[in-house]
């Protein structure tokens, strides 16, 4: 058991270090000079140079990739080209809007997707069902951004309960927080609770087929137990799987939902970053996005054994 | 003492009362105000990059300069109380105001302005307009209200640039930390910044000048063109500088709540013109590109509404400015012969590059229909900011480009070597020259005029647009600037009525 986790950790740095290496690769043969994207039209040789050499943009290129490796490996994620402060401190920033958010819409779509799911496989091929997948095929097929618009058209534009967009930050007080949260969030969740619903429902359809189903009905037990111990506990593999899945889609999402909002979010981050030639931030952004994607895939395994009780040994 | 009922009733009417009169006269004396703005600086130090949101937020606000430009494009005195160009037409004395404090409390002193401009040209200087200093040979200090500037030669332009965001002055000891941390002499300090969302600033009560009406503001970041207009729907922001939605002014303008204003900036919008690439080389083919180009079909299919055209690299906003857009009409018959002077009976290929800006992607697809129309296919190639600063303004691998040049005054730059455009006019650096050592008005704006004509006869590029200010307040705050002479929005001028 020890050896194969360490197998699987050894594994696990020498794809961070690919991906690192990869990573700096691509970023350095993209044209574009972060110095002459912050001095502008006007700027001189002279005053190019001396950035260059500020942004230690100076050094031969095998020599910045050992320095960010040693930076990496010590969490010092080196300064932003842009903003002149740290990529750590501007990535802990943001985290604290990002990921709340993406709790929340995963939170949000649970909630609505699963008791959905549920119904509409205890209610088969009725109106409740048809109702159910007919919200399930909406919820995919309208982009999240839209959605985004009309939330905001409807509760800040037209009923004044909700700031339109932006982030006050934690310190204006969790419940002013939230509230900003609010419509980004629902926008969010809007897909994935359509497509949590259509995965627990058919879920649901196949394990209500299984012997142990009809056994537990048969030993007495009422269609809402049976549902919630047996059947829904034993369908809820797949619907992990998703969630998982899901997690780094979410991030994704976030980037164009960010956007929407004006939320100060890594996805508004990674945008800003690029389009600024900020690389420097790009890199660490990415290779905390790798780094995100490997621990989701973890979290999702000692999930599955903690549901199914047979994987534990394995 | 028994309480009747009817007592209680009004007891309790009048809390009620109370309880309002404290919100209707707060909402009388309304002091902060929410200011959504397209991009955020990436830092707040404008001696230190060429961001114009850096200046936006902090010129005039955070930081002032020996003079300060009004919202008519005026140069007016600022931490300089008066100054005097000696006979020489070199030596500038200033006379500094001597109540002046910093927000940390160090008071201003002549020191400081040595300092401040020996800084942007040391050699580790990262000033984005280090040119403006270079003309500067000595500094001197007679005593704390007094600096003595003396030029190498005389620059007419030396007081103007002063007012740029790049000459602010800071202190010795904290202009290392003004990125991050700026302590500058305006009327507004530093409060605090939440980056990608907000940056507020406090008023600052040792201030010299006049009191801002307004103790606290609030710069509100906002890229998404339809959150911007939201949030000024929503009430959540109480003006936009520079609405980047223009698609909504219509809709904007019909609400009576806000006020919305169209305004110029100095942001000449230009096809730029590889002058020393084949077949842009030849007259004949940059006036048939001019002959080709309807302005006024570009503009309004940019915007959807009118706005100011140009016809040579020069703003309106300046006193020496005329309308050369009739130099050569929008007439794509003659473009067709002139091309077929020009040896392309059949037209010829070649590559527009533009850069993310809305402006330029639009006008780019209506530019190149209306190149088409006369046998000029030009194929479009969308870049990202960094890679157009590296492929078009560097290393000069492009045929055609669309960009606006924001810089106040800088026709100049057709007379830098080695600039993109590549035109090289020994006519035209002379005569840039001669503006530069000619200090009468009158005269040199004479030779503006020279300048601009030689320009638009050149057809050096093709000469689009002045960049629209599109400007949305509440209908009770007043002081936003219509028109943009410099990218500045000061607080101090804003108060609710």
């Amino acid at each position: 058991m020890i050896g194969y986790v360490l197998r699987r950790l050894v594994a696990l740095v020498l794809t961070l270090l690919a991906a690192a290496l990869v990573i700096f690769l691509v970023l350095e043969v993209l044209p574009g000079d972060p110095a002459a994207v912050t001095l502008g039209l006007n700027a001189s040789p002279e005053a190019l140079n001396a950035l260059h050499a500020e942004m230690g943009l100076d050094k031969p290129a095998s020599l910045r990739f050992l320095l960010w490796l040693r930076g990496l490996a010590t969490g010092d994620l080196g300064l932003s080209y842009t903003y002149r402060v740290p990529v750590a401190q501007l990535i802990a920033e943001r985290m604290a809007v990002t990921l709340p958010l993406a709790v929340l819409a995963i939170l949000l779509a649970i909630l609505i997707g699963m008791p959905l799911g549920v119904l509409a496989a205890s209610r088969r091929g009725k109106i409740t069902d048809a109702g159910v997948m007919a919200f399930a095929q909406a919820g995919l097929a309208i982009p999240n951004f839209w959605f985004g618009l009309l939330l905001v058209l409807v509760f800040a534009v037209g009923l004044g309960w909700l700031p339109a967009n932006g982030f006050p930050g934690w310190q204006a007080g969790i419940g002013m927080a939230l509230k900003s949260l609010a419509m980004p969030a629902l926008a969010l969740a809007l897909p994935q609770a359509a497509i949590i619903a259509r995965v627990t429902r058919s879920a649901m359809l196949d394990t209500l087929q299984e012997d142990f189903v009809r056994t537990a009905r048969a030993k007495g037990l009422s269609e809402g137990v049976t549902m919630r111990r047996h059947a829904l506990r034993n369908a809820l593999i797949p619907v992990v799987t998703i969630l998982g899945l899901q997690f780094s889609v979410l991030i994704a999402g976030a980037i164009i939902i960010e956007n929407v909002f004006a939320l100060p979010g890594l996805g508004r981050l990674v945008f800003q970053a690029i389009a600024q030639h900020d690389l420097i931030v790009v890199k660490g952004l990415v290779m905390l996005f790798a780094g995100l994607a490997i621990l989701i895939n973890f979290a999702v395994e000692l999930l599955y054994g903690l549901i199914d009780p047979r994987l534990r040994q394995a | 003492m028994m309480t009747t009922r009817r007592e209680l009733l009004a007891g309790v009417g009048l809390a009620a009362v109370a309880t309002q009169m404290p919100a209707v006269a707060f909402a009388q004396t309304k002091d902060s105000v929410t200011i959504g703005m397209t991009l955020e600086p990436p830092t707040l130090d404008p001696t230190s990059g060429a961001a114009q949101a850096i200046r936006e937020v902090t010129l005039q606000n955070i930081f002032e300069g020996l003079v300060k430009m009004d919202r008519t494009g005026r140069v007016q005195p600022c931490l300089a109380e008066s100054w005097e160009l000696a006979p020489d037409t070199i030596t500038y004395r200033f006379k500094l105001r001597q109540d002046v404090k910093f927000h940390d409390d160090t008071p201003f002193t002549a020191e400081q302005v040595k300092f401040s401009f020996e800084r942007a040209v040391a050699p580790d200087s990262t000033n984005a307009q280090r040119q403006l200093f270079t003309p500067i040979a000595e500094i001197t200090t007679p005593d704390p209200a007094t600096v003595v500037i003396k030029l190498k030669q005389p620059t007419a332009s030396f007081l103007y640039g002063l007012t740029w965001g790049d000459a602010v002055i800071v202190a010795p000891a904290s202009a290392a930390n003004n990125k991050t941390n700026p302590v500058g002499t305006g009327p507004f300090k530093f409060a605090r910044w939440n980056r990608g969302d907000r940056l507020e600033l406090a008023r600052f009560d040792g201030y010299w000048g006049e009191k801002p009406s307004l103790a606290k503001a609030t710069f509100r970041f906002m890229s998404d063109p339809q959150a911007q207009v939201t949030a000024l729907q929503a009430g959540d922001v109480d003006a936009n500088t520079n609405l980047s939605a223009p698609e909504a002014v219509a809709q904007l303008k019909a609400d009576p709540k806000l006020t919305v204003t169209i305004g110029r900036t100095e942001g000449e919008t230009v096809l730029a013109t590889n002058n020393a690439k084949p077949p842009f080389d030849n007259l004949k083919v940059r006036q048939a590109i001019a002959h080709a180009l309807d302005r006024k079909t570009i503009a309004l299919g940019v915007y959807g509404f009118d706005v100011q055209l140009i016809g040579s690299h020069f703003s309106p906003l300046h006193p020496a400015y005329i309308d050369l857009t009739g130099t050569y009409p929008y007439d794509p018959e003659k473009a067709k012969a002139l091309l077929k002077e020009a040896g392309f009976p059949n037209g010829f290929n070649c590559t527009l590059k533009l850069p993310p800006p809305s402006y330029a992607r639009r006008a780019g697809e209506i530019v190149a229909e209306l190149l088409a129309q006369v046998g000029i296919k030009a194929s479009i190639e969308p870049l990202e900011f960094p890679q157009w600063l590296e492929r078009v303004f560097r290393n000069k691998d492009y045929d055609l480009s669309i960009i606006a040049h924001t810089e106040p005054l800088d026709i100049d730059i057709y007379a830098r070597d080695d600039y993109y455009f590549q035109y090289r006019n020994p006519a035209f650096k002379a005569l840039i020259a001669k503006i530069s050592g000619t200090l009468d008005e009158g005269e040199r704006n004479e030779l503006y005029k020279q300048a601009q004509r030689m320009l638009a006869q050149d057809a050096v590029n093709g000469f689009l647009f002045i960049l629209p200010k599109i400007t949305v307040a509440k209908a009770n705050l007043e002081g936003m600037w219509t028109d943009w002479p410099l990218p500045v929005t000061p607080l101090a001028e804003l108060r609710w009525r």
